[in-house]
C-alpha cells in the first residue's frame, strides 16, 4: 500500500512537503487530480499517480498546464473535488482558463497548486504567484511548514467549496522540498463521480453573462475577504510595539530570529496564511498597537503595497518597510541569517551571532555543474547538427528540458531560450529577420506542451527553419513522467491512447520530415545536412530512449567502451563530446566502465578508431 | 531543546539523502523535533547535494553562511567548498576520497590539494575529523556505504541529541533489508575511526 494512505489517524510521519500536500488532498477528499510535470511541483503528482494506480483516485498527466487546469476546473464543475498542479510558470499557461473560471466558478471544491521557485533552483525566472490571486480576484492561501501545509490543503477545499472558487494554494520550493513530522488525520471516502446540470446562462461565458459573472465574482471576493479577517491562518505571535508582518518560509526565518533576538516582548508577529483578499481590518487593528512596521516577503512586496494603503487609508503614519536597498531584496529567496540581520539593523537590536569565517584563503574550487548523463542521445544529436551545421552562421533556439544543458561547451548548442515552446515560435521570427540558418531544439514531452502551434505557424507562414525533436520518450528532466507520445503498455499500464511524433508532424504538413536515430552518427549527421538545406521548415525526429528511462525500463544494456592503444591522445572525443564517463588517468584518456553505456557515439567519431568495445574479459 | 544544525554535503549518488532520512527517522523515534530541506531539480548525476537538517526548537528548514554546528562532507573538495556554512565553534567531518569533478577531468579546474584542504578546515573551526570513509565503506563490503561510514562518525562526536540506538532502528526502518547488516558494521566502523582521531 502506499504510504500516503496509511489509516492512522493521530500517527506521526516523516514526510517531503509535496508528500504532505498530496496527504492533506487524500484527507480532503480530493478524487481527482491533473497535472503538467514541473519542478518544484513535481513529487507531488507522482503520489496521485501512484495512489491512483491502486485507488479510485483519478490522475493525469495531461499535455500541459492549461489542459490541466481544465480537465480539473471541469470535474469540480460536476461536483468532484479537484486539484490542478503546477509550478508557478505553468500557471502563466493556464492563466486564461483561471481568469474565466474565476467568473464561472465551481461546484465541488478545487484548489490550483503553484509552485513558485525563489532563487530559480530549476526555473527560467522567480515570478511571484501571490499577483495571480489579485489579479483573477481568487482566494489565495499560503503554508509556512511542512505540517502546515498537509493541515492546509483540508482548508482550501473547504474555503472553495464554500465559496464555489477555485482556491490558490502558493508554496515555494522550500516547502516543496522541506521535510516535516506530520500528524496524520482521517481519509474520508473519495467521490469520484459527480453530475453536471446545463445552465449555460451561469456556465456560457459570453458577454451578457460574464457581465453578471463579474458581480458575482466581486460577491464572492468579499465574501473570501470577511472569511480572511478571522481566519486561524492569519495570527500574531509575541508581543510589544514592534512589529512584522510576514508570510510562508519568510514566517520562520523571523520566528527564529525574534527569538534568537531574545525580542518575543518587543516583537509583535503577524503571520499571514490567508493572502488574498489581504484581511485588511486585521491588519489596519495590528498597525495600530505598533511604532514601526517591518515587512518580510520573498518576491515581490505584494504585502507591502497593500499595508501601506491600509494605512492611508486609516491615517496611521507609522513607519512601514520592507524592500529598500538596506533592507530586503527582491530577488531569490531569503535565508535565516539574512532575516534577523535586517530585523536587528531596522529595530536596533544588537545581534551577536557568530562571526562569519575568512575564506579569503581557500583555493578557487572546480566546479559541478549539471551536465548531460553519460550516454544521453542529446550529446549525439547536438554534436551531429554541429558538425552538419559547421561552416554556416546559425541561430540556435532551445527549449525546456535536459537538452538546455546543450548550452554549455563543448557543445554550446543553445542560444536563445524563454519558455515551454518557445523554440520553435522564435524559430520563425530569428528566421524572418535573419539571413542565418536557423535551427531549433525541442524535447518530446516539451513539443506536445506547447511545440506544436508553433509548428503549424511555421508552416502556415512559411518560415525558414529546421526544428529538432529530441525524442527520448519520456519527460525526463522532471524524472520520466508519461507524455502522449509514450508507449503506456511498456509500463505495463493500461487504458492509455498514444500519439506518435512522425504523424503529427507529417499532418501538419511539414514538407521535410526525417528521422534519425542519433547513435548512428554519420549517417545522422547527413540527414540533418539534408534537413538544414532544405528551404521552408523542415524537422528531423532524433529518437532514442533516455539512457536513465532505459534502466528503468530494464531494457538490454550494451557493452560500454575503452580507450584502446592506438590512441594518440588528440583528446578529440573529450574536447567534442565531453561525456561525463570519460576521465583522465595520467594524462591519458580513459572511459569509466561503469558511467559507459555504450551508445558508441565516441568510438564513430575517434579518428584514429581508437575506442572499442570492452571485452567480457576484461 | 538547544537548536542543532546540521549541514551534509554530497556528490549525487552518494547517499546524502539517504542518511538525511534515516537521521530524521532517527530524531522522530527520540521525540526530537526535525525539519530537513534538500536541493533537487537540475542537481542531477554528478552534482552537488545538499541537505540542512535542524533539530530542536526552531521553524527554519534552511542554515545561513556561518550557522552550521557541524558540517558532515562525503567529498573532500565539496567540505572544502561548504566551509562558509561554519564558524569557529562548528565539527566538521569529512571524507578524504576524492570523487574528480568532470571539469577537472577535462582540464577545466584544478582539484585542491587534500594536505592544504585539511590544514584550512583545522585552522578555521573548532574540530576536523578526516578519514578515508571510502576504504572503510569497503571493509564493511559495502561501497556505496560511505553515508552510513559518516553517520557513524558523526554520531561519535555527540553533536547531535540522538543515540546510537536510536540510528540503529532508524537504520533498520529506513534501509533495504539485504544491505542492514553492512550498513550496520560501516557505521560501526566510522564510529570507531572517529573516536580514534
Amino acid at each position: 500500500m502506499h504510504k500516503l494512505l496509511t489509516d492512522d489517524p493521530g500517527g506521526k510521519m516523516m514526510l517531503l512537503g509535496n508528500e504532505a500536500i498530496a496527504r492533506g488532498a487524500l484527507e480532503a477528499g480530493m478524487a481527482f487530480a491533473a497535472t503538467y510535470p514541473g519542478t518544484p511541483s513535481s513529487e507531488l503528482s507522482l503520489q496521485f499517480f501512484q495512489i491512483s494506480q491502486e485507488s479510485d483516485l483519478y490522475f493525469e498527466y495531461s499535455t500541459n498546464e492549461k489542459v490541466a487546469f481544465e480537465v480539473a476546473a471541469a470535474a469540480a464543475n460536476t461536483g468532484v473535488r479537484s486539484m490542478a498542479i503546477m509550478k508557478h510558470v505553468g500557471l502563466n499557461v493556464a492563466a486564461d482558463a483561471l481568469m474565466t473560471l474565476a467568473y464561472v466558478g465551481v461546484k465541488g471544491g478545487m484548489v490550483v497548486l503553484t509552485a513558485d521557485d525563489p532563487f530559480m533552483f530549476s526555473s527560467q525566472n522567480e515570478q511571484d504567484n501571490r499577483y495571480y490571486a489579485k489579479l483573477s480576484g481568487l482566494p489565495m492561501v499560503e503554508p509556512s511548514s511542512v505540517a502546515e501545509a498537509k493541515d492546509l490543503v483540508p482548508y482550501a477545499f473547504d474555503l472553495s467549496a464554500k465559496l464555489q472558487e477555485p482556491v490558490l494554494f502558493r508554496t515555494t520550493t522550500r516547502i516543496n522540498h522541506s521535510t516535516g513530522v506530520v500528524e496524520l488525520g482521517k481519509i474520508p471516502p473519495r467521490h469520484p463521480k459527480g453530475d453536471f446540470k446545463k445552465d449555460p446562462l451561469n456556465l456560457v461565458t459570453v458577454p451578457a453573462v460574464s457581465r453578471r459573472l463579474h458581480v458575482k465574482l466581486l460577491e464572492h471576493y468579499k465574501e473570501a475577504q470577511t472569511l480572511a479577517e478571522t481566519s486561524e491562518t492569519n495570527f500574531i505571535d509575541g508581543d510589544g510595539r514592534w512589529g512584522i508582518i510576514c508570510n510562508g518560509v519568510s514566517y520562520n526565518y523571523v520566528s527564529d530570529a525574534v527569538a534568537e533576538l531574545n525580542s518575543k516582548d518587543k516583537i509583535r508577529v503577524l503571520r499571514i496564511g490567508f493572502s488574498h483578499p489581504m484581511p485588511a481590518a486585521l491588519i489596519k487593528d495590528f498597525l495600530k498597537g505598533c511604532d514601526q512596521v517591518l515587512i518580510v516577503e520573498e518576491g515581490e512586496p505584494y504585502m507591502e503595497e497593500a499595508v501601506k494603503a491600509m494605512a492611508q487609508e486609516e491615517g496611521l503614519t507609522l513607519p512601514i518597510r520592507g524592500k529598500a536597498d538596506d533592507l530586503f531584496t527582491r530577488l531569490y529567496e531569503y535565508n535565516p541569517a539574512q532575516v534577523r540581520g535586517c530585523i536587528s539593523r531596522y529595530f536596533g537590536i544588537k545581534d551577536d551571532s557568530p562571526e562569519m569565517l575568512d575564506l579569503s584563503d581557500v583555493p578557487e574550487l572546480p566546479q559541478r555543474p549539471p551536465t548531460l548523463c553519460a550516454g544521453c542521445s542529446h550529446r549525439a544529436t547536438f554534436h551531429e547538427v554541429r558538425k552538419a551545421a559547421e561552416g554556416l552562421a546559425t541561430i540556435y533556439p532551445t527549449d525546456i528540458g535536459c537538452y538546455t544543458l546543450g548550452l554549455l561547451p563543448p557543445l554550446s548548442a543553445a542560444d536563445f531560450l524563454i519558455c515551454m515552446g518557445s523554440s520553435v515560435g522564435t524559430a520563425g521570427g530569428f528566421s524572418e529577420t535573419t539571413d542565418k540558418k536557423v535551427i531549433a531544439f525541442i524535447g518530446d514531452s516539451t513539443f506536445f506542451h506547447s511545440g506544436i502551434p508553433g509548428l503549424i505557424n511555421g508552416v502556415f507562414n512559411n518560415h525558414n527553419f529546421t526544428l529538432v525533436i529530441l525524442d527520448n520518450g519520456t519527460t525526463a528532466m522532471t524524472g520520466h513522467q508519461p507524455h502522449p507520445g509514450v508507449d503506456m503498455s511498456r509500463l505495463n499500464m493500461e487504458g492509455y491512447g498514444q500519439v506518435d511524433i512522425e504523424a503529427v508532424v507529417r499532418a501538419i504538413g511539414v514538407p521535410h520530415v526525417t528521422v534519425i536515430k542519433p547513435y548512428k552518427v554519420q549517417k545522422s549527421i547527413d540527414a540533418i545536412k539534408e534537413a538544414i538545406a532544405f528551404e521552408g521548415v523542415s524537422v528531423v525526429i532524433s529518437k532514442e530512449v533516455c539512457a536513465l528511462y532505459a534502466n528503468t525500463l530494464k531494457l538490454p544494456k550494451r557493452k560500454p567502451f575503452r580507450v584502446g592503444e592506438k590512441c594518440v591522445d588528440h583528446k578529440d572525443c573529450i574536447s567534442s563530446l565531453a561525456c561525463p564517463a570519460f576521465y583522465i588517468w595520467n594524462d591519458r584518456v580513459r572511459i569509466d566502465a561503469n558511467l559507459c553505456t555504450g551508445c558508441a557515439v565516441c568510438a564513430q567519431i575517434c579518428p584514429e578508431k581508437a575506442i572499442l568495445p570492452v571485452k567480457k574479459s576484461a | 531543546m538547544e537548536k542543532k544544525r546540521l549541514i551534509i554535503v554530497a556528490v549525487g549518488g552518494q547517499g546524502n539523502l539517504l542518511a538525511s532520512s534515516v537521521l530524521g527517522e532517527a530524531a522522530l523515534l527520540a521525540g526530537i523535533p526535525i525539519r530537513m530541506s534538500e536541493i533537487h531539480g537540475m542537481a542531477q548525476r554528478g552534482g552537488v547535494v545538499e541537505s540542512a537538517l535542524l533539530f530542536g526548537d526552531a521553524k527554519s528548514t534552511i542554515i545561513s553562511d556561518g550557522e552550521a554546528d557541524v558540517l558532515v562532507g562525503f567529498e573532500p573538495a565539496e567540505t572544502l567548498r561548504a566551509l562558509g556554512r561554519c564558524n569557529a565553534a562548528t565539527v566538521v567531518i569529512t571524507n578524504t576520497a576524492p570523487l574528480m569533478p568532470f571539469t577537472v577531468n577535462i582540464g577545466q579546474g584544478v582539484y585542491p590539494d587534500l594536505g592544504e584542504l585539511r590544514k584550512l578546515i583545522q585552522q578555521k573551526t573548532a574540530r576536523l575529523i578526516a578519514f578515508n570513509a571510502a576504504a572503510l565503506a569497503k571493509e564493511a563490503d559495502n561501497v556505496l556505504g560511505v553515508n552510513m561510514v559518516l553517520l557513524g562518525a558523526l554520531i561519535q562526536t555527540g553533536v547531535l541529541p540522538l543515540t546510537v540506538d536510536q540510528v540503529k532502528e532508524a537504520m533498520t526502518r529506513k534501509t533495504k533489508k539485504r544491505f542492514l547488516e553492512s550498513n550496520l558494521k560501516a557505521f560501526q566502523l566510522g564510529f570507531d575511526a572517529a573516536e580514534a582521531a
